[in-house]
This record gives structure tokens, sequence and C-alpha cells, in this order.
């Protein structure tokens, strides 16, 4: 296949929104002011898990600048046993809404049981304060393992299976003969703590429910569409009585596609009367959001002499707190995804435990199971004496590799994404002294598909109107606008991409799954063709022809031609203005595979890390931005060593957390990491007309075990706990 | 965080006064612990009196003699800033450099850090191996205590109703001394001493003539180890002398275990942090001909 050549793909504009938000103009949920607004408190849990006898509002409702207060009783009636489906399969509703409001029993520390609604934000913490809650406390289980061992406090009496959620079991060949043709067999246990996504900005909203019953929402998401369709859910409306306005998002990684306070400033507002704003604290954010998984993941991988993995086992438990739905799917779809492996068992548990309900997290579910596969892997290329990159080259999948959860890859980068750490000025340079160690590891993240929609208008100025409904977190507006640039032959700052409520534009899925480089970008590609379509049509009617070529942004036809700009100018004398929408629901996603290469250095005497060289290597298809697409890898890879290193939700006997700031959380500033290098591969994905696949997760993937590889030829010392923090490095 | 009342006396007698009248008033130097402490809810106020106003609490005087005394109000970064402050006490201009980041230091004071009295402060050991005292003012005068007395408990210290710190006083440093603290945080900044450790050192004929070490984070206060700085006297600076007195200083600590470090851990770290800060010290005072 021949390269494609590019005008604005693979440039790097300046992004839309740069001047704003450097400049501090940019309007976040918090900076909202509305008319007669008034600020609400959330109450929460102190206990981890505790049967509620009684809630009494009196005294707060008393206090003078009081306009509201709600609990959980002031869901309006549904039925115990509804099911709620937006798209990710059926939830009960009763589950949705104890994670909002808790009923009958707070299942973690920083529940939210009751909110205020007062004149300001003082008035209302000091009324939730004077809410009385009586609490029967019960004993709590923190960690998976705990959780399934027989005599655990139960969590939800509903569960069939104890405070085991859901199981999953993937098989595949045969793996008893497997691990009789292996000549070596490794097989190790590491745990990863609770960790959180770290977002700067923490979740807020404002709702203002109207007399004549609509509800209007302005809030953090990454999924405008899934927070409404969530919050007429739990309040159990028709979605169009909703509409919500997404500002701008100080990041999400996964983190803001839960509602939390929308429908509880909703509810407050219709108490009230008038618009209610929530915004959480920091700590609110650590304990009533969803953080990621602690889990335990036991790997056994057998290799024949040439270093072929001839059998492949794994065991996963993950904590999905207080309520079902931790990420051990993707965990056990991933744990293998990178290699080329025929007999395969994979059995996994999703298990309840007194912690805050997990959330999404970049790649999520993937970094855990990961971790123990490549060091498994690692320990295994030592003992045969071989390149790890070399071994893994060995059993990498490739176009037609079966998972075992199932498909077959179409074409994919796992290779190139091998070969690409191996050509690497990193790989092959020298460490620079004593208690330094390099390690390696790859990891593979999906994309999703999902509906996006956009709408293009071309103004007489020869620019173009971009109406789109995906959050920007990384940079999507440039990256889209650059898609319809490239389309229109315009430049990329000629497009003017807007993003709007959910009444104002056709429905689009969350900004996840990396997935709106990709399928908005569809979106917006299938617009601009439609747009160039009705473009020819007019400068065919002016020319009376009936052929018309575009090419590099210039109509002609016998001899005519027309810029882009020149036409635009004579749309309002051939026929009025021109504007396009596009809904796809692509199925051609790719999936993305990267690579980290991280040195380090130990202080043997402290155990203090310290990271000295990192390199991110990722599959991107087709970088449409090349500077996003390392932000992305940047940002996924700092997150991941911090993660690997420091972070963790540092929990107490009863379930409270004692860490829950940033000053304590310990994620790595800027101070902590070097300049991490990226070398963007790309192998295109043949679902998408630019070749995109989504960059956003996979980069994660890699660093925990990456770090815990560097960390054993360091030290010598393989760990099976993350964070790899400088007490356990010292086995203190 | 509820509302209060807010003061800001001109003067030394009239702030004394306000207190007399106030005693439950909280000071307010830079805010960056008070502040903090009033919005989590840790500390109430319904009187806040700010001490930033009184010229005696904001003024850095370097002697003639380089004893130096500092105003209990003075901002950290007016330290870093200060040529002459660099130039005799380094070790001092690294710690005000620690705490906090550029906003914080703007604002944060040495005085609020000893006040403060946390276990984890980072000037505390520091200033107890200088052998700096406090300079406290009240309804009763003026007296002075040693810095390793000052504070008694977890965010409590000396004062009685109605005094204030108004300077913390460091004596001349002698010739041939040099002075150092280290904390450990397994991040690089924005982090709280693990453990930390103060150390002063002065060399005369050869051999240690005087030395002080001190702890943070390891006791529920700001440790001075005595024995451990004692048992240098008179020997030479050797690797092995240096060991011998970081091991006195583990003997001395009774951390706890909490979210920041298992008790072993920082029991561990004592002995690392305090040879290090020996270390360092002595090289200065090397430096120091
Ligand atoms: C982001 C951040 C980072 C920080 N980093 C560090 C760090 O690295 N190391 C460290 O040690 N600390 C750190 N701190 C804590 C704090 O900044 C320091 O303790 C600082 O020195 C306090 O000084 P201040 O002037 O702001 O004190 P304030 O907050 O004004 O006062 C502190 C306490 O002392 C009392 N007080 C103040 N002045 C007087 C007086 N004259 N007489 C009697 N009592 C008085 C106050 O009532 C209060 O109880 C940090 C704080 C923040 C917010």
């Amino acid at each position: 296949m021949s390269t494609p050549t590019y005008n604005v793909i693979g440039t790097r504009p300046v992004r839309h929104d740069g001047a704003d938000k450097v400049t501090g103009r940019a309007l976040y949920g918090a900076d909202l002011q509305l008319a007669r607004m008034v600020h609400g408190a959330i109450l929460r849990s102190p206990h981890a898990h505790a049967r509620i006898l009684r809630i009494d509002t009196a005294k707060a409702e008393a206090l003078p600048g009081v306009f509201a207060v709600v609990t959980a009783a002031d869901f309006p009636p549904a039925p115990a046993d509804k099911l709620v489906d937006f798209g990710e399969g059926e939830t009960p509703l009763s589950s949705l809404r104890g994670n909002i409001l808790a009923s009958g029993k707070v299942l973690y520390s920083g529940h939210a049981v009751a909110a205020v609604a007062a004149v300001n934000a003082h008035v209302a913490a000091e009324a939730a304060a004077l809410i009385e809650v009586d609490y029967e406390p019960l004993p709590c289980v923190l960690t998976a393992p705990e959780a399934m061992a027989p005599g655990a406090p139960i969590l939800h009496d509903h569960l069939p299976n104890g405070n085991i959620a859901e199981t999953v079991h993937y098989e595949m060949g045969d793996l008893a003969a497997g691990f009789a043709q292996a000549s070596l067999i490794v097989e190790r246990e590491l745990d990863t703590a609770t960790v959180h996504q770290g977002y700067i900005e923490p979740q807020n909203a404002t709702a203002f429910w109207n007399t004549d019953g609509r509800i209007q929402i302005w809030c953090s998401t990454q999924g405008s569409f899934v927070a409404r369709d969530a919050t007429a859910a739990v309040l159990d409306l028709p979605v169009s009585h909703v509409k919500v306005t997404p500002m701008e998002i100080g990041g999400g990684f996964g983190g803001k596609i839960n509602v939390y306070l929308e429908p509880v400033a909703a509810l407050l507002s219709k108490k009230a009367g008038r618009p209610v704003k929530l915004v959480m604290s920091r700590r609110d954010v650590f304990t009533g959001t969803g953080p990621t998984p602690g889990s335990r993941v036991r790997v056994k991988i057998g290799v024949n002499p040439e270093g072929k993995i001839t059998a492949a086992q794994a065991w996963l438990a993950y904590e999905a707190g207080a309520y079902p739905g931790a990420m051990v799917v993707p965990g056990a779809m991933t744990v293998f995804a990178c290699y080329d492996i025929e007999n395969i068992l994979i059995e996994g548990y999703d298990v309840v435990v007194n912690k805050p309900s997990t959330a999404a997290y970049r790649a999520p579910g993937a970094p855990n199971s990961a971790l123990a596969t490549e060091t498994v892997l690692d320990e295994i290329a030592e003992k045969l004496g071989l390149d790890p990159l070399t071994l893994r080259l060995r059993n990498a999948a490739r176009e037609g590799t079966r998972r075992a959860d199932g498909p077959r890859y179409k074409r994919i980068g796992c290779v190139e994404v091998l070969e690409a750490m191996q050509a690497s000025p990193h790989y092959n340079a020298p460490l620079p002294g004593p208690h330094c160690g390099r390690g390696v590891a790859i990891g593979f993240w999906f994309n999703v598909g999902l509906p996006s929609s956009a709408t293009l208008s071309v103004n007489a100025d020869g620019t173009v109107n971009l109406i789109e409904g995906s959050t920007d977190i990384g940079g999507s507006r440039a990256s889209l606008a650059m898609q319809a640039a490239e389309v229109l032959g315009l430049r990329a700052e000629d497009i003017h991409p807007t993003i709007v409520d959910t009444d104002s534009v056709g429905y689009t899925g969350v900004t996840g799954g990396s997935r709106t480089t990709f399928a908005t970008g569809l979106a917006v590609h299938d617009a601009a063709q439609l747009v160039v379509e009705q473009m020819k049509a007019r400068a065919a009617r002016l020319w009376a022809v009936d052929q018309v070529a575009f090419a590099n942004g210039v109509f002609s036809s016998n001899g005519h031609s027309l810029s882009f700009a020149d036409l635009a100018a004579q749309l309002g004398s051939t026929g009025g203005p021109v504007s396009c929408s596009a809904t796809v629901n692509p199925k051609g996603v790719g999936g993305s595979f990267a690579g980290l290469i991280v040195d380090l250095h130990v202080d043997p005497e402290t155990g203090k890390t310290t990271v000295l060289r990192v390199t991110s290597v990722q599959d991107a298809g087709k970088a449409i931005h090349p500077s996003y697409v390392e932000g992305q890898m940047q940002g996924g890879t700092a997150q991941g060593l911090g993660w690997a290193l420091n972070e963790e939700y540092f929990m107490d006997a009863a379930g409270d957390m004692r860490n829950g700031s940033y000053l304590d959380y310990r994620m790595p500033t800027a101070l902590d990491l070097p300049m991490i290098e990226t070398i963007i591969v790309e192998v295109p994905n043949p679902g998408h007309p630019f070749g995109v696949r989504g960059v956003g997760e996979a980069n994660i993937v890699p660093p925990l075990p990456a770090v815990a590889n560097a960390l054993y030829r360091a030290t010598g010392k393989r760990l099976n706990r993350v964070p790899m923090n400088p007490a356990t490095i010292l086995g203190l | 965080m509820k509302a209060f009342d807010y003061a800001a006396p001109a003067s030394l007698p009239e702030a004394v006064g306000l207190l007399a009248s106030q005693p439950a008033a909280r000071l307010l130097a830079g805010g960056t612990d008070l502040l903090v402490q009033l919005r989590s809810g840790r500390k109430q106020a319904d009187v806040v009196i700010d001490v930033k106003k009184i010229p005696e609490l904001n003024e850095i005087t370097l002697a003639a003699d380089h004893s130096l005394t500092i105003g209990a109000a003075v901002p950290c970064y007016r330290l870093t800033d200060h040529p002459a402050v660099q130039a005799h006490y380094p070790a001092l201009t690294e710690v005000a450099s620690w705490i906090g980041g550029t906003q914080i230091q703007g604002r944060a004071s040495l005085g609020g850090n000893l006040c403060n009295a946390a276990p984890s402060a980072d000037s505390i050991p520091l200033l107890i191996a200088l052998s700096a005292s406090a300079h406290i003012a009240g309804p009763a005068g003026r007296r002075s205590v040693p810095v390793e007395a000052f504070c008694t408990a977890p965010g409590r210290n000396q004062l009685t109703p109605g005094e204030l710190l108004v300077s913390i006083h460091i004596p001349a440093p002698p010739p041939r001394s040099g002075a150092a603290y280290l904390r450990f945080i397994p991040r690089n900044e924005m982090d709280i001493a693990v453990v930390g450790a103060g150390a002063s050192l002065t060399l005369a004929n050869g051999v240690i003539a005087a030395a002080r070490l001190a702890l943070s984070s390891v006791a529920p206060t700001p440790l001075f180890v005595p024995a451990a700085g004692d048992s240098l006297l008179g020997q030479a600076p050797t690797p092995a002398a240096l060991e011998a007195a970081a091991q006195l200083a583990q003997a001395a600590a009774s951390p706890i275990s909490d979210m920041r470090g298992s008790a072993a851990y920082r029991r561990h770290l004592c002995a690392v942090m305090a040879r290090r800060a020996l270390e360092l010290a002595l090289s200065r005072a090397q430096e120091n001909q």
C-alpha cells in the first residue's frame, strides 16, 4: 500500500482552544455563575460499611440560608427491580442510584448520604454537618482476596455468589498439553493498589430544574450524552427532558464518564427552585468518585527452548469497589493480547469491596494484568538468556492472531512497535552507572466505535464552522478540525470547532475508549465529503457543467476553477448556505500497541527511585496531530510511572483513606520525571479513511511492568506489589 | 470555614494588648498552615490576628558578628534572596527554598513553621542544630527559649495564652563550622519529610569541637539528640565516628507508622539521613577555613 500524502494531517497547527486555555479564559464548570444560583454540599459517610438507621435533616433545613436538603428518599418512585441501559449493558437502577445517594446501607467511607443547597458553600457545609445520621457500623472488607474468602462481610444481599459479582472465563487450545511441551515454566502473582486517575479539575455540576419539568445541566464530563442519559435514568425521566452543556474539562482519563453530582444538583434544584452548583473538594474526588481497581493477578507461562510460548494461564481478581463492575473483563481480554499463543486459560473475578465504586481509568484493567504477564516474560527472557524484546518478537501477535476472548486481529502494529523499540537510540545506549536498571514492556488496548455526529457549515468568508459533541480533553478540537480541513482542502485554522450541548448536535458517545479522533473524526470526514459534493453541485450550476473536480482546495471543470473560499463567497447566489451533518456508528476500530523503555536508578540506602530516561513507543495508525499523539503517550506514561512507583489509596483498617490529598497521594510532579521521549509508529488502521488508531490509552499499559523489570535489573529483587515505593524496595 | 473577625495590629504592644483581650485568637503569619487548617475544619477561629504588619516581626538582622535575627513573620523568599544570609547560612537558605514551592515561599515564614510545631517541620531540626532560640513577647514581658524546648507536642508549643513569637535568633556560627539539613521524600518536591535530619559541626585542631543533631518526623516533636552530637566531641571526623553518631540518633527516635512511611522504614532512614547530614555539615565546616 502506497503512503498517501496529506496537506494538513501530520502537521502541528496551534490548537483552537489554546489561547483561551493559556490565558485562563476557558470556562470550566466551577467558573459558572447563573442568576439566583445557590451552592450545594454533600454529606458523606464516615464508615466503610454501615446500616443507615435514621437520617434527620430538620436542623439543616432550619439553618438560615438553606434552600433544600435531599436524601435518597427524594428520588422519584421507580420499580425496585428496574434495569437501565445506556449502551454499556443493563444496570439495576437501584445500584446506579445507590452510589449517588446511599439508601439502606453505606458501602464505603465517602459514600454520599445527603445533600444541601444554601446561599453559599460555607452555609451549605455547615448545614450538611447538622444532618443527623445514625449508623450501625458493620465489619468491612477492603481487598479482593479477603472479600472472596469464606466468612467475609457481605456487601450486597442480592448477589448470588457472596462478594463475587461476575466471573469471566476464556479458554483456547489445550492448556495441559501446552505446559507439557514447555521446557521452562514461570509463575508469579502480583498485587496492585487502588489508584486514582488524578485529573486536576474536581467533578462539578450545576443544574436547573425548570418549572416546565425540563432540566438543564452544566458539568465536567467526558460524555455529555452519557451524562444526559444517566441523569435521566436516575431521575426516571425521558432523555429529552434533560439537556447537558459540557463545560471545558480539566482531565478525566475515564473517571468523568459516570455521573455523581448531576442528579443530586437536579434534585436540589427542584426543591430550591433555583440553579444549584455542586463542586467536589479533592478529598471528595478521592473518596466519592471512581478510582481504578486494586487487583491480584497470577500468571503462569511455559516456553520451549527457542522461547516460543507453549501455554499461558491467568487468574485475576479485581476489586470492583462498592458496586459490581470492576474492569476484570478487559483485564482478562488483554492479559495475553500481545502474543500469539495456542493454549490459554484465563479466569477472572469481579469482587465487591468496601471502597469507592471503581470507574474507568485509561485502558482500564489492562495495566494490572500486563504487570503480571510482562514481568513473567522478563524472567523467562533472563532465564533463557534472550534479549527481552527478541523473546517478545518471537511470540508477537500479528494479523490473523486469535485472542483468547475470540476475535482475530486485522492489521496491527505489535511487531512494528517491538522493532521500533529495539532500534531506538535509547535501547542501544549504555546505562549510566551502578544501581541502575533498564526495563521494557509492551501492552495492548482496544479502540471502541460508538456513535458520533458532526455538522459543518460553510461561511461566506471561506471558513467552516464545525459543530461537535465530543468534549475536548486532549486536543480533539484540533485533530477533528484537521480531518475536516484535509477533506476540504483548507488550513486547520479555517475550521472553527465548537463543542455544543446535547440539544444542538446529534448523538455522540463519550470521549473515551480511544475513540474520538477515530469515530468523531469519521463523522467529520463524512460530513466534509457531503460538503464537497454540495459545493461541487454549486460550481456545476455556476458554470453550467455536469462534472466538477475537487483537489487541493480548488474546484475545477472545463477550464473554470474556483478556490473553496471563492466558491463559498458565491453560495448566497447559487442557492443559499451549505451545511452538512453526518452521524456514524463505525465498526472498523483498530486497537493500539504500545511499548516502554525505562531506565532508573535506585538509592540503595533509601530505596528512592529516580527515573533517568523513558521512551514511549506507540502505533498511532496515522498521527493526525503528532504533538497531541506525543502528548497522549507522555501523559499515559507519566501516569503509569506514578502508579508503578508511589501512588496508592492508603486505607486504614476501618476503610478510611488516609492520604486523600495531593500532598500525600504522591503523584509524580514535573520534578520527578525526565522528558519522556516518544516514537510514533504508523501502521494504518484499514477501518479509517486516514488510518487512525486511537492513542489515548495503550500507553499506560507498559509502565507498571517496565518499572518492575527495571527495578529488578537495578536491585536484583522481583517485587510482587505495586506501588514499588522506596519502603517496599528495601523490604521495610 | 466559618466567618471570623480579622485584626492587623501595627505594633508589638498593640498585638500583645489585643492578644491579652482575645486569648483564643489565632495568629496569622503567612497563613500557609493556618488557612489550610481552617479550611479543612481542623482548626476553628473566631478572631484572626495578622502579625505581618508588626515591623519587628518583619526584619532580618545580620549582626557584625554574623549572628542572625529573623522576624517571626519574614517570608522564606526573603531569606533565600538575601545574599549575606546565603553566604553565612547556606543550610538555612536551602531549607527556606524547600518549604513549599515559589508561591508558598512568598508567604510562609520560619516563625510559622516553628509555631505550627509539626513533627515534620523542615526548619526546626536545622534551627536546633544551629543553637537557635525563640524570642517571645507576652503580657509578662519578653523571654527566650532554646528552639529544642519550644515544641511540646504535635501542633503544640511553649507559648502561654497572650504570648507570641517575635523572632528567631541564631548565634554567630563559630569559625570552621558547617550545618546541613536533609530530608527524605519519595518525590523530589511537594512532600512532607518521611525523616529529616539537621546537623551542625565545628572543627578545631583536626577534631570535632562541637556538634548538634536533630531529627524531624520521628517523634511527637522535632527531636534534639544531644547524645549524637556529644559522641563526636574530641573525635576525628572519620566515617566511623559519623556513623556511630547517626546510630545514636536512630536509637533515640520513636517513629510511628502512617501513610508516609512505616515505623521500621523511618527508623532505617534515621541513621541514613543523620549520617548524610553530618557528612554535608562536615564538608561545609572543612570549606570554612
Ligand atoms: C503547598 C504547601 C507546601 C508546604 N511545604 C512545606 C514543606 O516543604 N516543609 C514544611 O516544613 N512545611 C511546609 N508547608 C507548611 C507551611 O508552609 C510551613 O509550616 C510554613 O513555614 C508556615 O508558615 P506561615 O507563615 O505560613 O504560618 P501560619 O500558617 O501563618 O502559621 C502557622 C501557625 O503558627 C501560628 N503563628 C504564626 N505566627 C505566629 C507568631 N508570631 N507567634 C505565635 N504563633 C504564630 C499560627 O497561629 C499557626 O498556628 C507547606 C504548606 C503548603 C500549603
